[in-house]
């Protein structure tokens, strides 16, 4: 397969133009997402390609735009909906959860809602409290959802063919800091099934768990320690709903300590799911020290560019946790 | 009050099939109460009787292939798109041959294939599922149109407005059927609306709104048949209010504090729908009192039929309960 350098942002433009050009079913619809090209630009080029009758700039109505994604959904389309901010998701909640999750199992089994939600979360961009947030462990509360959470253009790219082509609500949480990163990703259409997770660096001494963002940080991590000798791997769910339980084990078991870090509030974080995923299973007993876990503090976040940088783990957080977790429990 | 004149188009088993589809209606919903009064089925319910004429008129009006959204008080509206009685009780009675196979219950009765696409337990929840529908029939130029049920209470709620607006400039294929019961729940519609007619609302949408008597079968399907004429031309959506009253309280446990005896029954008396649309048969010599009363009665045995088809239905079995979360 021929590869090429592509942004985040340009490879999920490239899935779901691939998807389009082949299924006259998908279509997007969404806040600017016409010429304007989406809030974060992942949409430009697309109007042009594709009419404005599949790229569907929408007024701003999320409670409406998430209802029609779900009506289309349900009598066979495949929609793509657009938030511009993943914190908008609270106008759309009652179609999500309400509707979008429960319909097949509310209706006995019948009818299906194939559509995926795009939205970016996340800080770092000085947007403060309401354009910041990381609410992923809402969605992957709820029965019915799909989770997905790329940290990577290549990542980003195979999991949304897979979430357009999943028959089911998925709920696509990109991340603003990284649409612009960049790296070789095939041109054709290939997929990543949702539920894999991938080990992004291999290591023996320690398990890094992290989402999303934090990959990047943990993978930093990981290179700091590696100078002093410390062999991190550092695991990436890729999905939460449904999770890799078995690669998570497999890790741990391997390593016997574990760092879990996301950028959410960590209190009710979703690193506490996979904690307790870990100390449920025949891990618990290759554990040689208490999990660490990594999250966000539990504030709104801020707008000051010092105080937001705090609000969320660091590079230097995740080194800590590290050592923290070699030091307690049993002698390596 | 009489109902207004018979459309000419209409053949006299046409309209003796609304009647005896309204009794069936009423009867459903009565025994529904029955059973819950009764203690014999579980968690709630929302009945129509009273308003047996909005489900009935509008729907016929439908072809097959066109769809319906529905509220929390949807069974008329089920029954009148052509659902089986038999499977409706059974999901009442949380039975494995109903239409939810006893999962979905009351409110979320839904018949995808045969263009039911449920009814809603939240309050303006299905308008948008509404929208989204009728955007695959544009889109796909599937030619049919949607029916979209729902209450006074709902049009207070913001999907409301949002559903309306995105219809009416994607001059989507929809028809939006506002049921004014009188109450949201306890509130009186006039204490919660700061206008006389909430299909008055359709003018800040740039489409046509229609207030009709909601009792008034053939008034119902003389709008909503305009309605859905004008939906599949591809001139967009209608809003119509009609007005009508539901005669029991909002869910199986409601004293009907906040209104007067006096005005249930004057509703009863005076506007019954059944007994509007029977004036009308005699009055014009369709059928006489004795046919009407048989096919009152071949309605009644259908509903008791159900009944017994449900009480013999099997119950789930418990390996059922974490199947179809996802597809």
């Amino acid at each position: 397969m021929n590869t090429k350098d592509m942004t985040y942002s340009e490879a999920i433009r490239d899935a779901i133009s691939l998807k389009m050009r082949t299924d006259e079913d998908v279509f997007m619809l969404g806040e600017d997402i016409g010429v304007y090209g989406g809030a974060f630009g992942v949409s430009r080029g697309l109007i042009e390609e594709f009419g404005p009758e599949r790229i569907r700039n929408t007024p701003i109505s999320e409670s409406g735009i998430a209802g029609a994604a779900v009506g289309a959904a349900l009598t066979g389309m495949r929609p793509i909906l657009e938030l511009q901010f993943s914190d908008f998701i609270t106008i759309a909640t009652d179609q999500i959860i309400n509707q979008a999750a429960k319909i097949r199992y509310m209706y006995g089994g019948k009818g299906k809602v194939p559509m995926v939600l795009r939205t970016p979360g996340g800080s770092g961009t000085g947007a403060a409290a309401q354009h910041s947030q990381s609410l992923e462990a809402w969605m992957a509360h709820i029965p019915g959802l799909k989770v997905v959470q790329p940290s990577s253009a290549y990542d980003a790219k195979g999991l949304l063919i897979s979430a357009i082509e999943d028959d089911n609500p998925v709920i696509f949480y990109e991340h603003k800091l990284l649409y612009g990163m960049k790296e070789p990703v095939p041109e054709d259409l290939y997929r990543i099934p949702l539920g894999k997770a991938v080990i992004k660096k291999e290591g023996t001494d320690v398990t890094v768990i992290a989402t999303s963002v934090m990959v990047h940080k943990a993978l930093e991590a990981a290179k700091l320690l590696e100078a002093e000798g410390i062999e991190v791997e550092v695991l990436d769910p890729r999905t939460l709903v449904p999770l890799d339980e078995a690669s998570i084990i497999a890790s741990v078991s391997k390593t016997g300590r574990v760092v879990i870090v996301h950028e959410a509030v960590k209190r009710a974080g979703f690193g506490a799911e996979i904690a307790s995923v870990i100390v449920e299973s025949d891990a618990f007993d290759f554990l040689d020290a208490p999990i660490e876990r990594l999250g966000g503090k539990a504030v709104p976040i801020p707008y000051n560019p010092e105080l937001e940088k705090h609000a969320v783990p660091q590079v230097s957080d995740i080194v800590e946790a590290v050592k923290r977790t070699l030091q307690r429990g049993k002698e390596v | 009050m009489i109902s207004k004149e018979i459309p000419a188009s209409l053949t006299t088993k046409q309209i003796l099939e609304l009647y005896h589809q309204m009794w069936l209606i009423r009867y459903f919903d009565e025994k529904v109460d029955e059973f819950f009064a009764r203690g014999a089925i579980h968690g709630t319910t929302h009945l129509c009787v009273g308003q047996e004429a909005t489900a009935a008129g509008a729907c016929f009006v439908l072809a097959e292939e066109d769809k319906i959204t529905s509220t929390h008080r949807g069974h008329g509206h089920c029954i009148a798109k052509g659902a089986d009685v038999n499977r409706m009780m059974a999901e009442l009675f949380a039975k494995e041959t109903g239409y939810c196979k006893g999962k979905g219950g009351s409110m979320h009765i839904a018949d995808v294939d045969r263009g039911n696409l449920g009814a809603n337990g939240i309050v303006g929840g299905g308008i948008p599922i509404a929208v989204g529908a009728a955007l695959t029939s544009k889109m796909k130029d599937l030619g049919y149109a949607v029916l979209c049920f729902f209450g006074d209470g709902a049009a207070n709620e913001g999907s409301f407005h949002e559903a309306l607006n995105l219809a009416s400039i994607w001059k989507l294929p929809v028809v939006f059927f506002c049921e004014n019961n009188q109450y949201g729940m306890s509130g009186p519609v006039k204490e919660m609306v700061n206008i006389e007619n909430i299909g008055d609302r359709a003018s800040s949408y740039g489409i046509p709104g229609r207030i009709i008597e909601g009792n008034d079968l053939f008034a119902v399907m003389e709008a909503t048949g305009e309605a859905v004429e004008r939906a599949k031309a591809g001139e967009g959506p209608t809003l119509i209010e009609a007005k009508t009253y539901r005669w029991k309280g909002h869910s199986k446990s409601d004293a009907k504090k906040y209104r007067t005896k006096e005005e249930e029954q004057y509703w009863r008396k005076e506007k019954d729908p059944i007994a509007l649309l029977a004036v009308r048969i005699i009055n014009d010599e369709l059928a006489t009192n004795d046919e009407l009363e048989a096919l009152q009665l071949q309605a009644k045995k259908q509903i008791e039929d159900a009944v017994e088809f449900a009480e013999k239905s099997p119950a789930p079995s418990l390996a059922t309960l974490e199947l179809d979360v996802y597809a």
